[in-house]
């Protein structure tokens, strides 16, 4: 077990762990945040996806040893009320079906938007297909990622 | 912390409190004909409730309804509400929804399957909106001292016009709460409809789309201790011996105890658990055979040719048929088993007290969930409480409770609340599946090309009776046998979205496909053929309505162009599952000599639409995980094992690989039924019958990517 000091959504956190525990289960365990979600546990589903420094990143694979003091923004620090543009667009579109891995999709959306605010069709599907919806809402991740673009910056 | 508003009987009590001395209707969901009931505030406090569930007014004007079925992604949390709402004739954005817990006194099949919650609430929902709404209007014309039938209603408000005055719900909720229930209330024309009809959002997008903990994974509770269960490593194998000590020596483990053929590890987080499961050092011997897909694919062919298969229907005398055809079709078409692979993988939360058994997480059948632990710790089923979480999906793997029993046994045995997760490993190796099932039609035409002859076998491996003798195309053809052989497998099945149909229907309107070119005739033409001989001179009894198949057939030829277009060659597929009627076209294009699907047109009849954002999305979801499953699904296995046990080995359909969806309803104002599953059963055939139009290879098992058929086209 070690001590580790963690920057999550602007706060400071400790979580005393192992070295090898994947973000993911720290965030799920010990801090209570619940919101990135369990899928896979070998980075193939994207549920679990979070910032790092920014990139979108599998935290299920990511040991709590490597992050250091890095900015880790998890889908409850994305916006304090649901009001980031993606998070709107999603909400528009009614993307949602179960909606268990519609966190993972809307932080991959946020870091893609991000570096490429005006996609195209190809980069839009290029860039979120890496996730998996079992439930098939597809079509409107895709429409509401094209509505968030359309979205002033936040 | 409670992730759900519990509302077992303390938190009715607040739900009562909040609705501040107004209206507490409640609604009877066991009896259409059953009268409404008012409670007032008091009676309801003390908990003298002889009703099944409750919608609440408060002073305020916030409506309150129970939504009492389970939440698997199917959207009932919403489309409850809306039913309720329109009769009530209230401001949906004062609704708050609830989920209820399992309640078997006040509620009736809190189920989330069979596409059965919205053909079975229908009535009752509809009759306790309007009921409330017949009291308010009661309650101002005895305050204005007006005829009722002067009063008109909307968005929460009564009104008389002829006085110009107007007053809220909740400013009548309490003199509404003091009249006696009317019987024999009426219900609104489907022309008056204001919310049934229109696109409303999930009623949960909030806290799904800002991270707050709703699902059953996300549940904790303080003191609770994680749980990770080490099931046999194949089905057929048993546990020799078991050695626990490097596990139990491990960081934050706190016990390894074993149930069944089953060793849980019991520790403070779950990495831990996890990790210590990998030190367990388990050996397994023989307890049964130990299957591999070969001996299925054997078993298979030795039962397609056996005598003494079960005769599902008969109709005419098809040996006499097939003697005298001028043409007979035949074919085979085959499909693996398919894991369910919700995004949530199984878990449970359970507290195994003394004094009763606390069970919270993502069930679609509480009532059984709730069943089988009082069977398993030999207590009774009222000593039981089941909360129900969102659920991350289920496709049906949630109606069984052998996840459930897991948290059960492990609580039993540890004497602490424990939260059991599965791994996605556990998940898809963990039983259960859609069974393996490989079919043989044939079809004997006269020298018409007219379809007098067809037979049906179905064998499967714990499939039961794989075929729906009684769905199209019987009624439709005079001379008819429909039989099946169930192969007995220690590898464990169960429902698997649109049992049996998620698979059928491809074989069946693959092969329809096949003897429509065999007959010479438009494959459209030849169905809309078929279902005129089942209306016009039925063979047997007739149990889907001919109508309605044809007009989604015609339905979805109309949109689609069928037969009209150029550059791209279209399949059609039609098919009734779950109460609901599905028509799909699907539509390929030949890119540099290649095969791309490009669009799938869909026509349902689900009779009234509740949301339409909703039901869209329903059919649409429907049809990437149709696709999905019928082009990559494949659960292998060698010796009794899983083959493959997570999303690296098992494919799932990505965003980039769906073809566009367009959507139509059939508008015919009929009683709706659900949609949850309808969409998917039709989709393969009219991707596959497509596929063979652009190339004239025709796929006839799943998955396609496995076909030599389809990698000659690829």
């Amino acid at each position: 077990m070690a001590l580790y000091k963690l920057q999550i959504n602007g706060r400071s956190y400790q979580a005393d762990v192992e070295p090898d525990t994947p973000l993911l289960w720290v965030l799920r365990d010990n801090l209570g945040l619940v919101g990135t979600k369990y899928g896979c546990g070998i980075a193939q589903c994207g549920a679990c996806t979070v910032h790092i420094n920014g990139e979108a990143t599998r935290s299920c694979v990511m040991p709590v040893s490597a992050i250091g003091t890095s900015k880790v923004v998890t889908i409850e620090g994305l916006s304090a009320e649901g009001t980031h543009p993606v998070q709107q667009a999603w909400d528009e579109v009614d993307v949602a079906q179960c909606g268990y891995c519609q966190a993972g999709q809307i932080m991959t959306a946020a870091a893609f938007l991000k570096k490429n605010p005006k996609p195209n069709n190809d980069e839009i599907d290029a860039a979120m297909s890496g996730n998996i919806c079992r439930c098939g809402t597809y079509h409107r991740i895709r429409e509401a990622v094209k509505v968030a673009s359309t979205k002033p910056a936040k | 912390m409670s992730i759900l508003p519990n509302t077992n009987r303390r938190d009715f009590m607040k739900l009562a409190a909040s609705a501040g001395g107004g209206l507490l209707l409640g609604f009877n969901w066991l009896s259409a004909n059953a009268t409404p009931a008012v409670v007032d505030e008091a009676a309801a406090a003390a908990g003298n409730l002889d009703f099944n569930s409750y919608l609440s007014i408060a002073t305020d004007g916030t409506i309150t309804i129970l939504s009492p079925n389970p939440e698997v992604g199917q959207g009932i949390k919403t489309a409850f509400p809306i039913i309720v709402a329109e009769e009530l004739d209230v401001d949906w954005t004062k609704v708050k929804v609830v989920q209820a817990p399992l309640d078997t006194q006040k509620f009736e099949r809190q189920v989330a399957g069979g596409s059965g919650s919205i053909p079975h609430s229908w009535d009752r929902l509809r009759q306790a909106g309007a009921t409330a709404r017949l009291m308010l209007v009661e309650a101002a014309a005895n305050r204005w001292k007006v005829p009722a039938s002067e009063i008109t209603t909307d968005k929460g408000v009564v009104m008389h016009k002829g006085s110009n005055r107007k007053l809220s719900y909740g400013e009548l909720a309490q003199d509404a709460a003091k009249l006696t229930a009317p019987k024999d209330v009426k219900l609104k024309d489907t022309k008056d409809y204001k919310l049934i009809g229109q696109s409303i959002k999930n009623v949960d997008n909030k806290p799904i789309l800002t991270g707050q903990p709703l699902f059953g994974i996300d549940f904790h509770r303080e003191g609770m201790l994680y749980a990770m269960v080490q099931h046999p490593s194949a089905f057929g194998m048993k546990i020799k011996s078991v050695d626990a000590s490097a596990a139990k020596a491990m960081p934050g483990i706190v016990d390894v105890v074993q149930f069944k053929n089953n060793v849980a590890v019991v520790g403070k987080s779950t990495w831990q658990v996890k990790k210590a499961r990998e030190a367990l050092k388990i050996e397994y011997e023989k307890d049964g055979d130990l299957e591999s897909t070969s001996d299925h694919n054997r078993i298979f062919s030795q039962l397609m040719d056996s005598p003494n298969a079960t005769v599902r229907r008969k109709d005419g005398d098809v040996e006499a048929a097939f003697k005298k055809a001028a043409k007979v079709v035949k074919s085979e078409y085959q499909c693996p088993f398919l894991p369910h692979s919700p995004m949530e993988p199984m878990n449970f939360f359970a507290h195994v007290r003394p004094d009763g058994v606390e069970l919270v997480g993502p069930t679609q059948t509480p009532e059984r969930a709730r069943n089988e632990t009082a069977k398993l710790l030999g207590i009774s089923p009222d000593k039981v409480t089941v909360e129900m979480t969102r659920m991350g999906g289920g496709f049906g793997r949630r109606l069984a409770a052998d996840y459930v029993l897991d948290a059960v046994e492990v609580s039993n045995l540890v004497k602490a609340p424990v939260k059991m997760i599965w791994t996605r490993e556990d998940d898809m190796t963990g039983g259960n599946y859609r069974p393996a099932v490989r079919y043989r039609f044939e079809a004997a035409l006269d020298a018409q090309g007219n379809m007098i002859g067809y037979k049906l076998r179905g064998v499967g491996i714990n499939a039961g009776n794989p075929t729906r003798e009684d769905n199209f195309p019987s009624g439709a053809v005079d001379n008819l046998l429909i039989d099946s052989f169930d192969h007995k497998s220690p590898i464990t099945t169960g429902p698997w979205r649109a049992p049996i149909t998620n698979f059928l229907a491809f074989a069946e309107q693959s092969f329809l496909d096949e003897v429509a070119m065999a007959a010479g005739k438009d494959p459209v033409q030849f169905r809309l053929d078929l279902l005129e001989k089942a209306k016009k001179s039925p063979a047997g009894e007739v149990k889907y309505d001919v109508d309605r198949m044809i007009a989604v057939t015609k339905l979805a030829a109309e949109k689609a162009g069928w037969g009209k277009k150029k550059g791209v060659h279209q399949g059609f597929s039609l098919y009734f599952s779950h109460r609901s009627y599905v028509a799909q076209i699907g539509e390929v294009a030949m890119l540099k000599g290649k095969p791309v699907i490009k669009k799938i047109y869909a026509a349902a009849d689900c009779g009234v639409v509740i949301n339409q954002s909703g039901a869209r999305q329903q059919i649409m979801g429907g049809i990437v995980d149709g696709m999905g499953h019928a082009m990559y699904g494949n659960m292998t296995f060698k010796n009794g094992a899983p083959e493959q046990a997570n999303f690296n080995t098992y494919k799932l359909i990505k965003l980039n690989e769906i073809p566009e969806i367009e959507v139509f309803f059939v508008d015919n104002g009929i009683a709706p039924t659900g949609l949850g599953e309808p969409a998917l059963p039709p989709t393969g055939a009219a991707i596959a019958n497509a596929l063979f139009k652009a190339t004239n290879k025709r796929l006839r098992n799943q998955p396609f990517v496995e076909e030599d058929a389809y990698k000659s086209i690829i």
